[in-house]
C-alpha cells in the first residue's frame, strides 16, 4: 500500500444527503440536507448525541436502510469516482464489503454464532476477490494476526462465543479489512467495550489506517475518542452537520454553541474538579416536526431573533481553513467560548463538605455465585467471586466513587449492600446496625437505589404519581391521598420535573426525564443513602452533566450519602470524595479523589487513566499510552496470587504466589500491590 | 426532611414543552367512543360477543322454536329438514330446529368456553407469576408439578377431573364440566406466564420495589401482575375456542354436556357428521358458529391488550 497517500485526495464526497423515513406518525427526516467529504486515508470523527443522525448517516451511504420506510436523496454521493446515488444494487452489493466496509456496535450480534471466525473472515474473500478457500485460509490467518489476535491457526478455527468481546471487534476489524476497501465505517465500535479494550481497538484502527492507506469514518458520541484519534470532526445536531473542522479547530476553537456545550458539559478525566457542569438545558427537537430556523434555539443561550427565523448558513468563522459552522451567532459564540454556560468562577468550585460519622461501613464483605458446570455427564459447583474480601465505608453526606471495567464486582457490591442479593460473607454496618437478611426490612427506607437503565427501572404500567405516592403508602409517611399528592408534587419539584408529570406515564419522558423520576423515586422515602448505580451512563453527555448536577444539589441540600457506582472514570472523579477502583473483586486502590487521579500508585489504576481518552487533541497527542495487554480474565477462574498478574506491566513471580493486602501507601490512601510499598 | 422550597429548586432543564403543551391535558379518562375509534375490529369482536351473550341470556324470547321440540318431518333422515322459512337453518337429524339449538347452545358454549378458559387461566398465571418470583426450591417443585400435568393429554386430565368431581348444574350450567376443562389449562397457561414474568423480575423496577421495602404480594400485584396482562389476554382468548371444542369432545364421550341439552359441540359430534353430503346445514352451521365465537374473542383479546397497553395509548 502506499503510503504516502496525498490526503487531500478526495474519497467520498456527499452533497445533500436527506434520509426520511415514513412513519405512522408522520415523516421524520433523520439527516437533513448534510455535505461532507472524506479524504484519502484520513480518520474523520462523525460525532453527536443520539437521534442526531450520525448512524443513519452511514447506514444511507452504505445503502443498508429497508428501503420500505427509509427514502434516501443526494445530489451526489461520489464513492472514488462512482456515484452511490444511482449505483444500481447488484454493483452496490460489489463494493458493499470490498470497498466500503463496516464495523458494528455490537460484537456480540454482528457476528453468525454458527459459523467459524475463520468462515466470516473468508467469505469476503470468496465471494469478492474470487480467492479459493486455501488461499483465503491463509488469508484469513495473516488477517487474524493483523489484528492482534495471537495463535490465528487455531483462532480461525473457533467460533464468536470463544472469543471475548474486544476479540470480537478485532475479528470484525479483520473481516472489514479482508478485501483491503478504501473505507472502513466504524459505528460506536468500542460503545460496548472496556475502557481499556476500547483503547486496544482504538489505537488497531488508526494504526491500519495509518499504515494501510484506509480512510475510517469513526462514528461516536465519545468525545474523548473523538480528540485521541479523530483528524477531523463532523458535530451533528438533529440531523445537521452543525459544525465542521480539523479536530484541533473543533476542540480548541470551537464556534457552534452547541459544540461548546458539549465540550462544557463533560467531566475531565486529567483536571481537578473545576465546578459544576455546564448543562445545555432541554432536549434535542422532535425530528417529526423541527422548529423554524436554527434547530439548537431552544437551547442556546444566546440565541435571538435572526435564530428563530430563518437556519443558519454555513460559514467559515475564522480564516483557517476548512472549518465551517451553521450559527447565525458564531462569531460571539467563539470569543465567549468559556462563559457561553456561565462562568466558571460563579460557580461552586469545591464539592460540598461531608460529615464525619460513618454511615456505613463494609468489612470483608464476599459475594459468591454458585454455579455448577457440566462436563459431559459430571458437573461440579464453582464458586464466581464476584466480590471478595472488599471493606470501605462512607460517612454522612458524603460520596464514595466505585470505578471499575465491567465484571469487576462493583454493581454485585452495591446490590450486597442493598441486600438485594444476599451477601456470603462480611459485615455490613449501617447507622450503627449490623445488617442481615431479618433487620433489612427495617433499614430499607435509609437505604435506596438508583439503577443505570432508566427504561427498566420503572414500572410501565404505572404513572409517574402512583410510581412514587407508592413508597409514601407503604410506609405510611403522609395520611391521606392528598397530602401524599402534595409530597409527589414537592419531589417533582426537587429533582426539576413539573408537578403536572405525575399524570405521564413512563414511555412518554425521555431518557433523562426517567432518570429524575427513579431519584425521586429514591428521595420519597427519605433515605440517608443512596447507591447510584451507573445512574448516568445510559444518557447523552449533555443530559449526564444535568443528571449530575443534580444529584450534587440534592446532596447539598439533604445531606445525603452516595455510593456512586460506574465505569466513567472522568464522571467519578468529578463527583466523588473518595474513589474505590475494583478489579476482579478485589479493591485494587482506594484513596481521595484528586490524590488517586493525578498520583495513582497501583498499575491497574495507572492503565485505567492511561487509556481513557481525553477530550483535547493537545494532550492526547503528547500523551504516550501504555496499554494494557488481553484481556480481563474470567471470573470462574481468576488467576492466583495478585488477580491483576496476568496483565500487569510491573508482573513478578511473587505477584503470582502472594495475595496482596490493601495497604497503606499514605493516610487514606491504599493500594493492593506488593510492588508498592509505603512510602 | 426539611425541602428546599420549590423556588430554589426552579423546574429546571430537559423540560421543552411549550406553554400551550402544559395546558393541554390529556384527557384522563378515555371513553368507549375512543374505543371503538381505536379499534374497529375490537369493536366487531365486542358486537359479536355482545349479540351471542343477548341471544344466549334471552333463549326462551328469541329462539323459534323450542330446542328440544322434535319435528319429524324436518328430519334429513326422512327427507326433510333443508333450510327454509320454516327452519332458517334447518333441522337436525330428530327434526328439532338447528337455529334454536344454536342459541340455546349458546349459553353452554358461552358459559363452558369463557370461564374455564377465564379460571384455568387466572390461577395459572397467579401460579405462574410466584413461582417465577419465588425463584429456587418453590419454583422448582412448582414446575416439576407442572410437568406432570402437562404429560397427560388434555382430554384424558379433563376424564380424569369429571371422575373425581360429582356432576353438579348451577343455572343449566355444568359445573363440573367446567373445573374439568378448565384444569388442564393451569398448567400451559403457569408456563407461558411464568416465562413472561421471569423476564419482568430481572428488570430494575422489581429490584427498586424490593430496595423500598415493598411486600412479595405487593410486588407479585402491582409490579408484575400488569406486566403480563398480554400474554393473560392473549391466552384467554385462544383457550376460548380450545374449551368450546373439548367440551364437544367430553359431550361425545358422554361424559360432558347430556343431550338433549343444546351444545354446539354436541351438534359436530356424533350421527350428526353422517349427514355432511346429504344435510350439510347440519354440521355446516355449528361450525361456523363455533368459529365465529372464537374470532369474536381473539379479535377482542387483540385490541383489548392493545388498549391496555400503555405505550400504545393514542
Amino acid at each position: 500500500m502506499n503510503n504516502t497517500q496525498d490526503k487531500n485526495d478526495v474519497l467520498l464526497d456527499v452533497e445533500d444527503l436527506e434520509v426520511e423515513f415514513h412513519t405512522g406518525a408522520g415523516v421524520v427526516r433523520a439527516v437533513d440536507g448534510t455535505s461532507f467529504k472524506v479524504h484519502r486515508g484520513e480518520f474523520l470523527s462523525i460525532v453527536g448525541e443520539s437521534g442526531c443522525g450520525k448512524s443513519v448517516t452511514a447506514l444511507s451511504l452504505m445503502r443498508l436502510l429497508p428501503r420500505k420506510t427509509a427514502a434516501v436523496k443526494a445530489k451526489k454521493i461520489i464513492f472514488d469516482g462512482i456515484d452511490l446515488a444511482t449505483l444500481p444494487e447488484s454493483e452496490m452489493r460489489e463494493l458493499r464489503g470490498r470497498h466500503i466496509s463496516m464495523i458494528f456496535q455490537e460484537p456480540m450480534t454482528s457476528l453468525n454464532p454458527v459459523l467459524t471466525i475463520g468462515d466470516q473472515i473468508t467469505e469476503p474473500l470468496i465471494t469478492h476477490l474470487k480467492m479459493s478457500q486455501k488461499e483465503a485460509d491463509l488469508r484469513a490467518i495473516e488477517l487474524i494476526n493483523m489484528v492482534g489476535i495471537p495463535d490465528p491457526e487455531r483462532r480461525i478455527t473457533q467460533y464468536p462465543h470463544q472469543f471475548s468481546g474486544g476479540m470480537r471487534q478485532r475479528a470484525m476489524i479483520a473481516i472489514g479489512l479482508a478485501c483491503e476497501p478504501k473505507l472502513i465505517i466504524a459505528d460506536e465500535p468500542t460503545t460496548a467495550l472496556d475502557v481499556t479494550i476500547q483503547a486496544q481497538i482504538l489505537e488497531l484502527l488508526k494504526d491500519i489506517s495509518e499504515r494501510l492507506g484506509i480512510a475510517v469514518i469513526l462514528i461516536t458520541h465519545n468525545l474523548g475518542v473523538v480528540a485521541a484519534y479523530a483528524d477531523r470532526v463532523n458535530v451533528m445536531y438533529a440531523a445537521r452537520i452543525i459544525e465542521r473542522g480539523s479536530s484541533s479547530n473543533i476542540f480548541g476553537a470551537p464556534a457552534h454553541p452547541y459544540t461548546v456545550g458539549l465540550m462544557r458539559s463533560v467531566p475531565r478525566l486529567d483536571k481537578p474538579r473545576v465546578g459544576r457542569l455546564a448543562t445545555i438545558e432541554g432536549m434535542p427537537p422532535n425530528l417529526l416536526a423541527p422548529p423554524q430556523g436554527c434547530r439548537f434555539r431552544d437551547r442556546c443561550p444566546i440565541a435571538d431573533e435572526k435564530c428563530q427565523e430563518s437556519p443558519p448558513t454555513t460559514t467559515a468563522p475564522g480564516t483557517v481553513q476548512d472549518h465551517t459552522v451553521a450559527c447565525w451567532k458564531n462569531e460571539f459564540a467563539k470569543e465567549n467560548a468559556p462563559t457561553l454556560y456561565g462562568s466558571e468562577t460563579a460557580i461552586e468550585k469545591e464539592k460540598s463538605a461531608h460529615g464525619e460519622k460513618v454511615l456505613l461501613n463494609v468489612s470483608g464483605l464476599k459475594q459468591y455465585f454458585n454455579i455448577s458446570i457440566r462436563e459431559g455427564l459430571k458437573s461440579h459447583k464453582v464458586d464466581i467471586r464476584a466480590v471478595d474480601d472488599m471493606s470501605f465505608n462512607v460517612r454522612e453526606g458524603e460520596t464514595v466513587g466505585l470505578v471499575g471495567e465491567s465484571g469487576c464486582g462493583k454493581t454485585s457490591a452495591g446490590r450486597a449492600i442493598l441486600h438485594l442479593d444476599n451477601p456470603t460473607a462480611g459485615n455490613i454496618e449501617f447507622d450503627g446496625n449490623l445488617l442481615n437478611v431479618g433487620n433489612i426490612a427495617a433499614v430499607r427506607r435509609d437505604m435506596q437505589v438508583i439503577f443505570q437503565d432508566p427504561f427498566s427501572s420503572l414500572n410501565p404500567r404505572m404513572k409517574v404519581g402512583q410510581i412514587l405516592e407508592e413508597p409514601l403508602k407503604v410506609h405510611k409517611l403522609r395520611d391521606g391521598k392528598s397530602a401524599r399528592l402534595d409530597r409527589v408534587a414537592e419531589l417533582l419539584t426537587q429533582v426539576g420535573l413539573y408537578p403536572y408529570m405525575a399524570d405521564r406515564y413512563p414511555h412518554e419522558l425521555s431518557g433523562g426525564q426517567r432518570q429524575r423520576v427513579g431519584i425521586a423515586r429514591a428521595l420519597a422515602l427519605e433515605p440517608k443513602l443512596i447507591i447510584c448505580d451507573e445512574p448516568v451512563s445510559a444518557l447523552d453527555v449533555s443530559v449526564q452533566a444535568q443528571i449530575i448536577n443534580l444529584l450534587e444539589d440534592l446532596q447539598n441540600d439533604l445531606g445525603l450519602a452516595y455510593v456512586f457506582i460506574a465505569h466513567d472514570l472522568a464522571v467519578v472523579r468529578h463527583i466523588s470524595h473518595r474513589v474505590i477502583v475494583m478489579y476482579l473483586g478485589k479493591v485494587m486502590e482506594v484513596g481521595e479523589g484528586n490524590t488517586l487521579y493525578d498520583n495513582p500508585q497501583h498499575p491497574y489504576t495507572r492503565a485505567l487513566l492511561d487509556a481513557a481518552p481525553v477530550p483535547d487533541p493537545e494532550i492526547e497527542r503528547s500523551r504516550q499510552r501504555t496499554i494494557l495487554e488481553g484481556d480481563i480474565p474470567s471470573p470462574l477462574n481468576p488467576p492466583s496470587g495478585c488477580v491483576f498478574s496476568t496483565r500487569c506491566p510491573l508482573v513478578t513471580d511473587e505477584c503470582k504466589s502472594m495475595v496482596p493486602e490493601l495497604d497503606d501507601f499514605a493516610p487514606g490512601h491504599g493500594v493492593a500491590c506488593i510492588k508498592i510499598g509505603a512510602s | 426532611m426539611t425541602v428546599s422550597a420549590p423556588t430554589e429548586n426552579e423546574p429546571k432543564a430537559e423540560i421543552t414543552a411549550s406553554p400551550e403543551q402544559l395546558k393541554a391535558e390529556r384527557p384522563s379518562r378515555r371513553t368507549l367512543f375512543d374505543f371503538i375509534k381505536q379499534q374497529p375490529l375490537g369493536t366487531i369482536g365486542f358486537l359479536i360477543i355482545v349479540i351471542l351473550f343477548i341471544s344466549a341470556i334471552f333463549a326462551p324470547d328469541v329462539a323459534p322454536y323450542d330446542p328440544e321440540e322434535v319435528d319429524f318431518m324436518a328430519s334429513p333422515a326422512l327427507g326433510g329438514g333443508a333450510p327454509g322459512p320454516e327452519h332458517l337453518l334447518g333441522g337436525d337429524a330428530f327434526g328439532r330446529d338447528i337455529l334454536s339449538r344454536l342459541i340455546f347452545g349458546a349459553r353452554t358454549a358461552l358459559s363452558i368456553g369463557f370461564f374455564s378458559a377465564f379460571i384455568g387461566c387466572s390461577i395459572g398465571a397467579i401460579i405462574g407469576i410466584v413461582s417465577a418470583f419465588a425463584g429456587g426450591k418453590v419454583d422448582i417443585l412448582v414446575q416439576r408439578g407442572i410437568d406432570l400435568l402437562l404429560s397427560f393429554p388434555i382430554i384424558i386430565l379433563a376424564i380424569l377431573v369429571i371422575a373425581i368431581v360429582p356432576k353438579n348444574v348451577v343455572f343449566g350450567i355444568d359445573i363440573n364440566v367446567i373445573i374439568a376443562i378448565s384444569i388442564p389449562f393451569i398448567p400451559k397457561c403457569a408456563r407461558v406466564i411464568r416465562s413472561a414474568a421471569l423476564s419482568i423480575v430481572t428488570l430494575a423496577y422489581v429490584d427498586a420495589a424490593k430496595a423500598a421495602g415493598y411486600r412479595g404480594s405487593r410486588i407479585v400485584f402491582r409490579h408484575i401482575l400488569p406486566n403480563v396482562v398480554a400474554p393473560y389476554l392473549i391466552l384467554i382468548t385462544a383457550y376460548i375456542g380450545q374449551a368450546i371444542l373439548l367440551e364437544a369432545s367430553l359431550s361425545f364421550l358422554g361424559l360432558g354436556v347430556v343431550e338433549p341439552t343444546p351444545s354446539w359441540g354436541l351438534m359436530l359430534a356424533g350421527v350428526n357428521s353422517d349427514y355432511y353430503i346429504t344435510a350439510p346445514w347440519m354440521i355446516v352451521f355449528p361450525g361456523l358458529a363455533v368459529t365465529l365465537a372464537v374470532f369474536a374473542f381473539n379479535l377482542l383479546g387483540d385490541s383489548l391488550r392493545d388498549w391496555l397497553d400503555p405505550k400504545l395509548k393514542l
